[in-house]
């Protein structure tokens, strides 16, 4: 007789210490990736710009985030005298903790049993998964706001102002692209979604079985926005302009220097993380695919990376009128004619 | 209703897009440019009033300085002028005229490169900056080659050339034309048909032909703006005449209308460098004036007449007649002209630089009112200026 597997729940002792071990797990995969996602850059775009990337600290410059974190770590850390001091420490922090939380309700795995207990694969799985992500890009601008008001730099206040100007018009195509991912599945929950994207396509089954219902067939549209957002969103080429290194110096992060200038760095890694991980499970079936549920996350977290980092190597910057009118209203109509679209086809 | 202010914002002179030490104060309303009021003078060496304690031979490497990203052309423009002054302008040798001429371009190829990597990067092309600098690298070695120095080459002389052409210079060259136009396309693959590189550039830096012609602008700038004017046809020199190359003018107006003229200006370039070495014929490469010429080293070692000459030029340095002169060259960034005037010393009595960047940064303020902060790079990169040349 197969004992009956219970939630984890039931056990508190082992909740705590399976919630500990996750939490730690992830964090140090997040960590270690936010690290040598720069490497991977530096290489690839490297490559990409008949260059080698980083050489000499290890084999193929294995050792270079390591390298660059200590040189960071030792350099001064000037806070300048006309700055208030609360919120320009504040703003380093505000930028890399929302990116790091929204990690946890990614799922990266299917349910394991341990001792006769399930445990999901899954930090938390919240109820309002979606919007909790939402949520934290929204607190994540507060970091840039604050960092660009705080250093009473001008170049860091234009800055600044973009950046707010650029998430919040993005935030909203997003936001309403989710939404017609919503009317699909009908659960906000992460692990829903997860699940909703089993299964053959539309329900077709002469199709080849390794097709499954991903929404990127059902909501191509929906798929092309949230990617082109999610780069505003993180600040990356083509829509690099808070920090457009040529127009405004280092924009928002102009006045800051040592751990707080490596924050700025780690937030926008993980962001890109997290961003890809997100894009996976709404889009791509998150965990699902061929391999063991956690390799195929990677793998696609992975490939969105890279794919981030080719736009970067290939593509000038856009303007900051074009990129409102880019947000407002292309975008925006856009993610809302989806919306119409996929409510006319549920009804049917 | 509540008042709103201007904020002044110093752009430079340590700035990673005012290419080099350009100083521009900028007052916007949010993110628009009201007003700009560039700040020259940072790199000012006095290279007019050096040249007026110097013979006229010794000026020569100063000219490299000007526009550092096309020496050979400052170099070709002082040599002229110089040579018009001497009146040995008849004299200079057929493969000395040639080798100029396919030096002239080379380095016109070699400025338009930094001009589209730097415009391109301003503008948040990273990739293409570095593929236009490894171009740059194959000039850069044929400099080596050619004189010893990468950038400052100081490579032409009065009357001709400092050294003739080395052994495998021509299969160097040969080489380089064969595989530029290929590298061009890559470029213009990477950018043109870019929605978003063409949405920066189209309707950016906007100005019209009479003002232009007004402010004085020249070279592609001018040509941009539809006025069918270069100096290499309308006022050839260093047997320009001699070459079929097209004229390439645009009539937009604008930042693209620019880009598309020194694309096809480096295209042309390169059939340019072409014909010159088809033409290149064995020969000397020094006017036959001992009294003006510095000969070449291995006469000064080897004849008692070249050691003779070569101690007056030297010590003394060639005096030409009472009166001045004019010679302008078709740079890669417009006209650039010397005016010399001679007291019938050894030393020029006054040396007047027209420098091609000083005239065009004239138009910037114009260009960039009203417009955005971004586009500010995007024009300053349109404009092609050197610093050294501005502030000279």
């Amino acid at each position: 007789m197969t004992p009956e597997l219970l939630s984890l729940s039931n056990a508190p002792g082992m909740f705590v210490a399976v919630m500990l071990v996750k939490i730690l797990a992830v964090f140090g995969v997040v960590m270690l990736m936010i690290a040598y996602a720069t490497w991977l850059e530096r290489k690839l775009i490297g490559h990409m710009q008949t260059r080698l990337g980083p050489t000499m600290t290890g084999p193929c410059g294995l050792l270079q985030p390591i390298a660059d974190g200590l040189k960071l770590f030792f350099k001064e850390d000037i806070i300048p005298a006309q700055a208030s001091k609360f919120s320009f420490v504040l703003a380093p922090m505000m930028m890399v903790v929302p990116a790091l939380v929204t990690i946890a309700i990614i799922p990266f795995g299917p349910d394991i049993t341990l001792l006769g207990y399930i445990v999901p694969m899954q930090i938390s799985d919240l109820n309002v998964g979606i919007l909790f992500i939402l949520a934290m890009a929204g607190l994540g601008v507060y970091g840039v706001v604050l960092a660009g008001w705080s250093s009473n730099s001008k170049y860091a206040l234009l800055g600044g102002i973009r950046s707010t100007a650029q998430v919040i018009s993005y935030e909203l195509a997003a936001g309403m692209v989710i939404v017609a991912i919503f009317m699909l599945s009908g659960t906000l929950s992460m692990r829903g979604l997860v699940a909703a994207q089993q299964g053959p396509l539309w329900g077709i089954t002469s199709l080849p079985s390794w097709i499954h219902n991903w929404y990127i067939f059902s909501q191509p549209l929906a798929f092309g926005i949230f990617v082109i957002c999610s780069l505003a969103e993180i600040n990356r080429t083509p829509f690099d302009l808070p920090e457009a290194e040529t127009e405004l110096v280092s924009g928002f992060a102009t006045e800051y220097s040592s751990m707080k200038y490596a924050l700025f760095f780690m937030a926008e890694y993980a962001n890109m993380i997290v961003l890809s991980a997100v894009i996976s499970t709404l889009f791509l079936g998150g965990w699902d695919g061929p391999f063991w549920g956690v390799v195929n996350i990677l793998i696609k977290v992975v490939c969105f990376m890279m794919f981030f980092m080719w736009i970067r190597a290939t593509w000038p910057r856009v303007r900051y009128d074009q990129l409102m009118y880019l947000g407002w209203k292309i975008f925006i109509p856009l993610a809302l004619l989806n919306i119409v679209v996929t409510g006319f086809f549920i009804l049917l | 209703m509540a008042s709103t202010e201007t904020m002044t914002v110093n752009m430079g002179p340590q700035h990673p897009s005012t290419h080099g030490v350009l100083q521009l104060i900028l007052e916007l309303d949010g993110e628009t440019v009201v007003k700009a009021t560039p700040h020259i003078g940072f790199l000012h060496r006095g290279v007019e009033k050096l040249s007026e304690n110097r013979t006229y031979h010794q000026v020569l490497p100063l000219t490299d300085r000007l526009d550092y990203l096309a020496p050979m052309h400052n170099n070709l423009g002082y040599v002229l002028a110089v040579e018009k002054l001497f009146g040995i302008t008849d004299m200079i040798p057929e493969r000395a005229k040639t080798v100029r001429v396919m030096m002239a371009e080379i380095t016109r190829l070699k400025s338009h490169l930094v001009w589209l990597a730097c415009h391109a990067l301003d503008i948040g092309a990273m990739t293409v900056f570095i593929y236009c600098f490894r171009e740059r690298e194959m000039i850069m070695d044929m400099y080596e080659k050619l004189s010893g120095a990468r950038m400052t080459s100081n490579y032409f002389r009065v009357g001709g050339l400092s050294a003739d052409l080395p052994d495998g210079f021509e299969k160097d060259v040969r080489h380089f034309i064969d595989v530029m136009p290929g590298h061009i396309d890559t470029y213009e693959g990477l950018l043109t048909g870019n929605i978003i590189w063409q949405k920066r550039i189209q309707g950016v830096g906007v100005i019209d032909a009479e003002a232009a012609i007004d402010i004085g602008l020249s070279g592609p700038s001018l040509r941009g703006s539809g006025v069918d004017w270069d100096l290499r046809r309308d006022n050839p020199y260093s047997g320009y005449e001699n070459y079929d190359f097209k004229v390439c003018v645009e009539q937009g107006c604008d930042t693209w209308a620019r880009y598309r003229v020194r694309l096809d200006e480096m295209r042309e370039s390169v059939k340019i460098i072409r014909q010159a070495l088809d033409r290149l014929q064995a020969g000397p490469f020094l006017a036959d004036c001992p009294k003006i010429c510095l000969p070449p080293k291995k006469d000064v070692v080897n004849t008692i007449e070249g050691l003779i000459h070569q101690f007056k030029i030297i010590s003394e340095g060639p005096k030409p007649e009472v009166g001045e002169i004019y010679q302008s060259v078709e740079n890669p960034k417009g006209e650039v002209g010397f005016y010399l005037v001679s007291d019938g010393s050894s030393n020029p009595y006054r040396m007047k630089v027209r420098p091609a960047s000083f005239v065009n940064l004239q138009a910037l303020p114009q260009m960039v009112q009203g417009r955005l902060i971004a586009d500010v790079v995007a024009i300053i990169g349109t404009l092609d200026i050197v610093l050294g040349e501005i502030d000279r």
